[in-house]
């Protein structure tokens, strides 16, 4: 049995106190507080965030074909999160530093990474895939909620650092978290918004719920709306509709404004769905029906934006070709990358222990490489 | 050169990091106006303000989690643990995230991150605040793990694990936190590259002898001082060897030592089941196997919980255990 559906509870109109700027049939709702936060949005953003939601999703479905082809181990689809993926990273400033889960898929893409550079880590050919500095975006963590600490921790530093409520774009900036709702009830992410609250750190928590953690559905981790975990610890929380990628803007937007000011955290719940498998290893029909993904397919984020730019005269046919075939670029890139990922030789293994010289390291390192010569002279 | 106590060497240890970089801070339960529980950082909240000297919520996980994030964010944390038995609700955020950081992100992620933990027993305490869980860290790939004996240590080390690019669980046996000894808190201490790794893991000799060799670290190096001062009045000459180093062990010193006296009798509180003195015993066995006169002996914690106070004497690797072994060792 599945959980009701609390979340926008008609297929069209979102369930009061969330927030929707455009509804499932990708019609602007005007709202007083978050509209004017996209007023400034011209034409050529809103065909980005679509680009980038579409270019995601294809991206994503290679990678799953890929892990069905042998070529990786393990994937999590973004499949159905891509509009609060896309929406939130737009806010960000080049300077905020994000700390992803391990489904981000659409965020690494708007922080400018090649979206290849997400497949070492589930080829088996290495933990991390990228500099996080590089893109002010960190590797994936797979402990859930782990890494709602380190965003609270790393926006302790940019407190200290002076980098909140100067008032100079340029410098304010602030860490943001992504995470789901099954991390809502880790202790860590918890004692993160302990912390966060008690120090007023410029940190926003973006929570995806997007109603599954792995077969276990939302109402195991709480009996009350996600959204009021951030007010419970004093922290001022919204709710959003997480296949509204203009919403998912506006909302991240207003957060990144309060962090960067100095004036403190804030929760996020983006009600989203999970479409696909919480990971290529498990099979979601044994845990739930085909109604409630049937539901949610209506409510698709792409589909929406389109259906809007459609609307406005802003996407012709040319234009979604041309969206369609940077996305089969962008995904045929990144199996070719893909399947020339290989292992590093034995001794990779152990470089980065330490920092620093560590004599048993290196003695086992050379007792390694010993047999392996050994072993090789005798072939 | 004066005499202090090792509580108050870490002070001067802690108050010269913090003069030394600005991106040093410290946080912890109780380590602002209270000096924490015991008094190890007394005066420096007062010195150095409250952004630096940190009262945190009471949350291990959380001072270990938010410790990750300064580091990524160019500071260098030194967390205090209160008691030995709470640093196991952030287990989690050591083992698979302060340690393994650097590795899962290539390299490109460096965590100079110290953890500084009173342990050990020996004080009366009621359960989890007597503890000795080393072993449990030291099978971590990713952290060094160190434990001063003394105050010179102390002072030396503190600051030697506060420069260090890596972790460091930094344990301090709370039995001698205020013990006497020779400690010059105005000398500079050596931060080179060799100093935070050769220097800061290297085990000292405390007290040569020819007879049998007594290797530990923190609250059992006195307690193996007391028994070679012992076994002297019998005629035995025993070398005493401070580890100062968990997580690497000096296995060079432990091996040269033992290839001069033939016998090894290793003492710490933690349980010897599965303990650091397992390891030692098993390498000086793979390396030392002709120096040996006879079989190495443990002397530690039994597989118990830590016991109620009235009975921790008995728990404890006290003289007359270690004595004990030595007879048995010296025996063969």
């Amino acid at each position: 049995m599945t959980e009701p559906l609390t979340a926008l509870a008609g297929s069209h109109e979102a369930e009061p106190g969330t927030v929707q700027l455009l509804d499932p049939r990708g019609r602007r709702v005007e709202e007083p507080t978050y509209s004017p936060l996209v007023a400034d949005l011209d034409a050529e953003a809103l065909r980005t965030m679509y680009r980038d939601m579409v270019v995601t999703r294809t991206f994503d479905n290679t990678a799953t074909a890929l892990q069905r082809q042998g070529e990786l181990g393990l994937w999590p689809p973004s499949l159905g999160q891509e509009g609060a993926q896309v929406g939130s990273a737009h806010a960000l400033s080049a300077r905020d530093f994000v700390f992803p889960a391990y489904r981000e898929h659409g965020v690494a893409r708007v922080r400018g990474l090649d979206l290849g550079e997400l497949l070492p880590v589930f080829r088996g050919v290495r933990h991390g895939g990228w500099d996080p500095a590089a893109h002010n975006f960190n590797i994936y963590t797979f402990v859930i909620g782990a890494h709602t600490l380190h965003a609270v921790g790393y926006a302790l530093g940019i407190q200290r650092d002076g980098d909140v409520g100067t008032g100079d774009p340029a410098r304010d900036r602030a860490a943001v978290v992504y995470f789901g709702d099954g991390a809502t009830s880790q202790g860590d992410t918890n004692e993160a918004l302990v912390f966060a609250a008690s120090n007023n750190a410029p940190v926003v928590f973006f929570l995806q719920n997007n109603h599954w953690a792995i077969s276990v559905p939302t109402t195991t981790q709480s009996r009350v709306p996600l959204v009021q975990r951030g007010s419970g610890f004093g922290i001022p929380s919204v709710r959003v509709d997480g296949n509204d990628v203009l919403a998912c803007y506006a909302v991240t937007r207003a957060a990144l404004e309060r962090a960067h000011s100095g004036s403190g955290p804030t929760f996020i719940e983006a009600v989203t769905y999970r479409m696909g498998a919480h990971t290529t290893s498990d099979d979601p029909t044994r845990y739930r029906d085909r109604a409630e993904e049937d539901l949610w397919r209506e409510r698709d984020p792409i589909a929406r934006m389109r259906a809007h730019l459609r609307e406005e005269g802003l996407a012709d046919d040319a234009f979604l070709a041309d969206v369609e075939d940077e996305a089969h670029a962008v995904a045929d890139a990144a199996r070719s990358y893909c399947r020339g990922l290989e292992a590093a030789p034995t001794g990779a293994m152990f470089d980065h222990v330490y920092t620093a010289d560590h004599p048993l390291v290196a003695a086992e390192r050379a007792e390694a490489e010993a047999f392996e010569a050994a072993f090789e002279e005798t072939r | 050169m004066s005499t202090t106590v090792l509580a108050k060497a870490v002070n001067a240890g802690l108050r010269r990091a913090l003069e030394r970089d600005d991106k040093v801070l410290l946080m912890g339960e109780d380590i602002g106006p209270l000096g924490g529980v015991f008094r190890v950082t007394d005066g420096l909240q007062k010195d150095f303000g409250p952004d630096r000297v940190v009262d945190t919520p009471l949350a291990e996980s959380g001072i270990i989690g938010t410790a990750i994030g300064l580091a990524m964010a160019g500071y260098r944390p030194v967390c205090e643990i209160q008691f030995d038995g709470f640093i196991f609700p952030a287990y989690d955020q050591i083992t698979t995230q302060l340690a393994k950081l650097t590795y899962r992100s290539c390299g490109d992620l460096s965590m100079p991150v110290v953890i500084r933990v009173p342990y050990g027993g020996g004080i009366g305490a009621v359960e989890h605040h007597s503890e000795s869980p080393e072993a449990l860290f030291a099978h971590t790939a990713g952290l060094r793990i160190v434990s001063p004996a003394t105050a010179a240590d102390g002072y030396t080390m503190i600051q030697q694990a506060i420069a260090s690019p890596d972790p460091v669980l930094f344990l301090e046996p709370k039995a001698r936190y205020w013990e006497k000894g020779e400690a010059d808190l105005d000398a500079e201490v050596d931060l080179g590259a060799d100093a935070l790794t050769t220097g800061l893991h290297s085990a000292r000799t405390v007290r040569p002898g020819r007879d049998l060799t007594l290797v530990g670290y923190g609250p059992a190096v006195r307690t193996m001082l007391t028994a070679a001062e012992v076994a002297a009045q019998e005629g035995h000459e025993l070398e005493v060897i401070d580890l100062r180093s968990i997580s690497p062990i000096d296995f060079g010193a432990v091996e040269a030592s033992v290839a001069r006296t033939g016998r090894l009798v290793v003492v710490h509180e933690a349980p010897v089941f599965f303990g650091p003195g397992a390891e030692i015993a098993a390498r000086v066995a793979e390396r030392c196997f002709y120096s040996l006169e006879a079989p190495v002996l443990r002397v530690g914690g039994y597989h118990t919980p830590y016991p109620a106070s009235a009975n921790e004497e008995a728990y404890l690797p006290g003289l007359d255990r270690v004595l004990d072994a030595v007879d048995r060792a010296l025996a063969y």
